[in-house]
């Protein structure tokens, strides 16, 4: 279970407070109007940022005062998510070492994960030789490779069209539900959080609400979430 | 903040190590002179007049590199033409002339007896005379032009593409284009641009010497050399060389408050779609523009290859040696310039607050900007000669002079560079745990391999070039090429001379290119 | 580090090198140990006959050498300093750095007495402006001709260039308190001043000037290197300043005989007739053989004009702020 106590963040004249459990295997959907802190509050789960006050626990254990390499966490930013000057498979082995320095077991595993995420025979591409969706799949299989417990996703799917994204979402789906993971997944997108999410967390006027069960929240929105929505 | 151990680790320290070299090198050269100094004389009235000309010929230069850049970079940012890219890489030419064969070339084509006065004298004009302050000045602005209007490209390009979009489906003018969103990057831009030119004209000393014209024209490192050459007062020669670092430190204060814009930087290839550039005049004037510049900055060049091209084949054996020596110089301050600018610049890169102490490390970086490479090599020679003998070590002593010379360009090539390195893709090495070796060998210098390609072209360039401290510990059969230079001349050869000259300018190039290219191939972005 | 391999290297070979004969270290101006200069020649020559190994070091011009000394003090290394000439050696004595000459001193062929205890002369020449006959039909024959004309000139900068000192003295030896008139006459033929020697006489040869600041042994390197006989120095009425080029002894030598026998080589045949067609000066003791064919159509100047040493060095300050005001203006 991830635990945000009491959290408080504070950047120059921003703040955000959070006091939320998210039971650990669930699928969330973080939304919010920009600039409402969704990424705020991912960056200070995978370590980034640090928060004024309050804890942040996984299983029980505060993992607050850990750099983010240490956390618990896969995270999957908007952009730069794989080094252009490194091939696919050097990018997914990353996951595995730091160093790069694989082993013939290592290198077998990454094969696997690209195998997984239908990136056969792409392995000596860099990223610029990789379309839109096949850079998506290298990311999402390093974060397959590193099994950490919890994902967390800052839209890393936005520049995609819409067959793609639901593509990725699935493929995300899958292999979190493969190793058990807990996701947290930014969006602006409705549909994405029906698409994929069993909870929803609505950020909105410096506060990160409790996770509610997306289908309820989705169909009957509260005052916040309708604004933000609109009318639809 | 949260990554709060540093991402490079220990390696990071590398850079005080490398501060504290350039530290005894240049404040320490000129404590080692101060303390070997018999008696100081006092600072004359005509010491004064030099300080007074310096600031005069290094401001004057610098805004006229800045002005005239203005136009010439306007031009190049929204025209597009066959041969644009090279013309750009061309035009950057002068700033890695060695001073000796530049002057050739500027006299060829702008002194009494050049091209530009048989023209006049054609026309029935008025000859015109160069000497004094108009030839310092016009060669301060031939060596920085080209290094202003690649500050300004710089500028231009980073104006977003959107913006002038806008602007034309706004109905703007080039004017309101001007007011709008030309002034308000020149506004942030030529200010750095004036200080870095300012800054490299403060000390200029073989322009002077050699377009200068008189004892009007003294800058403060002409009064240092006459110091120690002339009244043999090392003490006065210290004091001057304080003065021009405090007069150095001041516009580099000033420089560092107005930005630290890259001297490298993407986006000289892009050309800006203009809608508003396309009536008749404008396009005229922007040709004028860029090929008068084009002149200006080419026929020089082009001169030391017509003078020097007969001979080149003929040069005696000796000055292929002394170039295979300059080589070796020129490689071995490449070498050390990046061995001492990479840890610097990671160092004040990869610090996230912008603490005293990490100011204090950029300013050390900057401090050989106002240095008197004269003052170096006379405090290096009372330094080593107790220890060993300092004419053995000459070429190294070169190199390493050279290098510390060149660190300030470097490091303001590579910090943006590893700045931006750091912005983009720093989050992800911290959330994959890249740390230390692993952060350099796998993301942070692959990533900057063509700024670092840049650096080192630059490095190579400028030591070829320089005469430097060689003249100060010479020995036979170790003369470098530019020494060799004035040796031939020396010796009444100034056929050979201007070959070997044309020589010093295709190898200063070429090695500029060589790393400058293997820097960029295979480098993905 | 790499320097310090580098350093290394270079040290094992200069030991190497030592380990087995005495060595004369002999300090002198860059040009002369230049391929084009005196130095091979006359290492060559000199090995041939001391059984010892002669290295030059060359410290950029005169001014430089008697600075490089200056700063290494009684630890230089140099046995021998050549290259200084007659206005820096009222400083050089001074310096107490240089041993008395041997005795005897050896005859020499100059155009003025030489009694110094310090010093003796290798070579010697006379200022002259030098033009292209080709171009300057009638040249000026005196300081106040040249004034009065609209020849544009080339010289050097007295602080920096030996040469420029010597035009300083000259005007200065000729014309006593008028001396500053003269140079404010002069003001306006100036072209520029340059640092050094080579970069006046390249700008003469470019076509920048009339006439340049030279020696009156100048165009004989054009006549016999280059069989070029266009060029040729102004006689002046004034009389001709001198230089003459000097070497002494280093009191802490640790080769005293040897140093007393490149004394002696450098008044010998061998020696002097190296000088003519590679310094492009006077030896200061003809050879036996005379001098090199093309020396006689070289101007002979009536009048020697020569300070003492201690004189150019009291009137050396004045002469320069006379210098100074005239061409600041």
């Amino acid at each position: 279970m991830l635990e945000l106590e009491d959290l408080q963040i504070r950047q120059g004249d921003f703040a955000l407070s959070a006091d939320l459990k998210v039971p650990a295997g669930a699928r969330v959907a973080v939304i919010g109007p920009s600039g409402s802190g969704k990424s705020t509050l991912l960056g200070a789960i995978a370590g980034f940022i640090v928060p004024e006050s309050g804890r942040i626990l996984w299983g029980g254990e505060p993992i607050t005062p850990l750099l983010p390499a240490e956390r618990p966490v896969s995270i999957l930013f908007q952009e730069n998510n794989l080094f252009p000057h490194l091939t696919a498979a050097q990018n997914i082995g990353l996951g595995l070492r730091a160093d790069l320095k694989l082993n013939a077991g290592e290198r077998d595993r990454i094969e696997q994960a690209m195998k997984r995420t239908g990136l056969e025979g792409l392995g000596l591409r860099r990223p610029a030789d990789l379309s839109g969706g096949q850079q998506s799949r290298v990311a999402l299989a390093r974060a397959f490779l590193r099994n950490k417990p919890l994902m967390l996703l800052d839209e890393p799917f936005a520049a995609l069209g819409p067959a793609l994204k639901r593509e990725m979402l699935s493929l995300l789906g899958e292999i979190a539900g493969e190793n058990g993971n807990t996701v947290l997944m930014v969006t602006h997108d409705p549909d994405d959080a029906r698409l994929f999410a069993d909870l929803v967390v609505m950020v909105d006027e410096g506060k990160a609400h409790p996770p509610a069960p997306a289908a309820e929240i989705l169909t009957n929105p509260p005052e916040a979430l309708r604004r933000y929505l609109g009318e639809q | 903040m949260a990554g709060r151990t540093q991402p490079l680790g220990a390696i990071r320290w590398l850079g005080s190590g490398a501060a504290a070299l350039v530290l005894a090198l240049v404040p320490g050269t000129l404590a080692a002179v101060f303390l070997r100094a018999e008696s100081t004389g006092a600072i004359t009235a005509s010491d004064w007049a030099a300080i007074r000309f310096t600031l005069i010929q290094a401001a004057l230069s610098a805004a006229i590199s800045v002005v005239l850049a203005v136009p010439l970079a306007r031009a190049l940012a929204r025209r597009s033409f066959a041969g644009r890219r090279f013309l750009i890489a061309l035009m950057g030419a002068p700033f890695i002339l060695p001073v000796i064969v530049a002057v050739l070339g500027l006299l060829a084509i702008f002194g009494r007896n050049g091209l530009l006065n048989a023209a006049l004298g054609a026309l029935g004009l008025p000859a015109i005379s160069i000497y004094g302050l108009p030839g310092v000045l016009l060669a301060h602005v031939f060596f920085n032009l080209p290094l202003a209007t690649r500050l300004l490209l710089q500028g231009w390009a980073a104006i977003p593409a959107e913006h002038f979009r806008l602007a034309s489906s706004l109905g703007f003018t080039p004017r309101h284009i001007f007011r709008w969103l030309e002034l308000p990057m020149l506004r942030a831009t030529l200010p750095g641009a004036f200080m870095v030119i300012f800054l490299i004209c403060l000390t200029s000393f073989a322009v002077v010497l050699a377009l200068g014209g008189g004892p009007r024209a003294t800058t403060i490192e002409l009064a240092i050399y006459q110091a120690f050459r002339f009244e043999f007062d090392l003490g006065k020669a210290a004091k001057l060389a304080a003065l021009q670092f405090l007069v150095g430190a001041i516009a580099a204060a000033i420089a560092l408050r107005f930005g630290r814009n890259a001297l490298f930087g993407s986006g000289l290839d892009r050309t800006i779609e203009r809608h508003d550039a396309t009536g008749r005049i404008t396009m005229l004037a922007d040709a004028a523009i860029i090929i008068t510049a084009a002149g200006f900055l080419l026929t020089p060049l082009l001169a030391i290859a017509v003078s020097g091209l007969q001979g080149i084949f003929a040069l005696p054996a000796t000055v292929w040696h002394s170039v295979m020596r300059s080589l070796l110089v020129a490689l071995g301050a490449t070498a050390l310039t990046l061995a001492l600018s990479l840890p610097l610049a990671l160092l004040i890169a990869t610090s996230r607050a912008h603490t005293p102490a990490i100011s204090a490390v950029e300013a050390i970086g900057y401090l050989s900007l106002a240095a008197s490479p004269l003052v170096i090599g006379t405090g290096l020679f009372i330094i080593l000669f107790p220890l060993a003998d300092p004419v053995a070590l000459a070429l190294p002593l070169t190199a390493l002079v050279n290098a510390i010379m060149s660190l300030p360009f470097a490091l303001r090539v590579l910090t943006p560079a590893i700045r931006d390195a750091e912005a983009a893709f720093g989050p992800l090495a911290d959330s994959l745990g890249l740390f230390g070796r692993d952060r350099l060998r796998l993301f942070l210098l692959p990533r900057i391999r063509a700024p670092i390609g840049f650096t080192a072209g630059l490095a190579a360039a400028l030591s070829m070039g320089d005469l430097g401290v060689i003249a100060l510990f010479s020995a036979p059969g170790s003369a470098t090429l530019p020494l060799q230079i004035y040796r031939l001349r020396a010796a009444y050869r100034v056929e050979d001379a201007a070959a070997a000259a044309l020589l010093l300018l295709i190898l200063s190039f070429a090695l500029f290119w060589l790393f400058d290219k293997g820097g960029r191939t295979n480098a993905r972005t | 580090m790499k320097t310090s391999i580098f350093a290394a290297g270079f040290c094992a070979v200069a030991t190497l090198a030592a380990a087995e004969t005495p060595v004369l270290t002999v300090y002198t101006y860059d040009s002369f140990v230049s391929d084009w200069g005196p130095g091979p020649a006359v290492e060559k020559a000199f090995e041939e006959e001391c059984g010892c190994d002669l290295q030059f070091v060359g410290t950029g011009d005169g001014a430089a050498l008697l600075a490089r000394l200056k700063l290494e003090g009684k630890r230089t290394p140099a046995d021998i300093a050549l290259g200084l000439d007659t206005n820096l050696m009222a400083t050089a004595e001074e310096s107490g750095l240089f041993a008395p000459l041997p005795e005897p001193r050896p005859a020499l062929d100059l155009p003025v007495e030489w009694n110094n205890a310090f010093f003796q002369p290798f070579d010697w020449g006379y200022f002259a402006f030098v033009y292209d006959k080709t171009k300057v039909t009638s040249p000026p024959k005196s300081f106040r001709e040249l004034a009065e004309s609209d020849l544009r000139i080339v010289i050097q900068d007295p602080r920096s260039s030996t040469p420029g000192l010597g035009l300083l003295l000259w005007v200065k030896a000729a014309y006593g308190d008028e001396a500053g008139g003269i140079w404010e006459g002069l003001s306006d033929n100036i072209v520029t001043v340059t640092k050094g020697w080579s970069e006046a006489y390249g700008m003469f040869l470019e076509g920048e000037a009339d006439m340049v600041l030279s020696y009156t042994t100048s165009p004989a390197y054009h006549l016999i290197a280059e069989k070029d006989d266009t060029k040729a120095a102004a006689l002046f009425e004034e009389g001709h300043y001198m230089q003459i080029e000097v070497a002494g002894k280093i009191a802490g030598t640790d080769q005293p005989e040897l140093a007393d026998r490149f004394l002696a080589f450098m008044a010998s045949d061998r020696f002097q007739s190296i000088i003519p067609t590679t310094n492009w000066m006077y030896p200061a003791k003809i050879p036996s053989g005379g001098l090199p064919d093309g020396f006689e159509t070289l101007i002979r100047p009536a009048k020697a004009l020569l300070l003492s040493p201690k004189e150019a060095g009291e009137i050396r300050d004045e002469a320069l702020a006379e210098w100074l005001a005239a061409l600041s203006r």
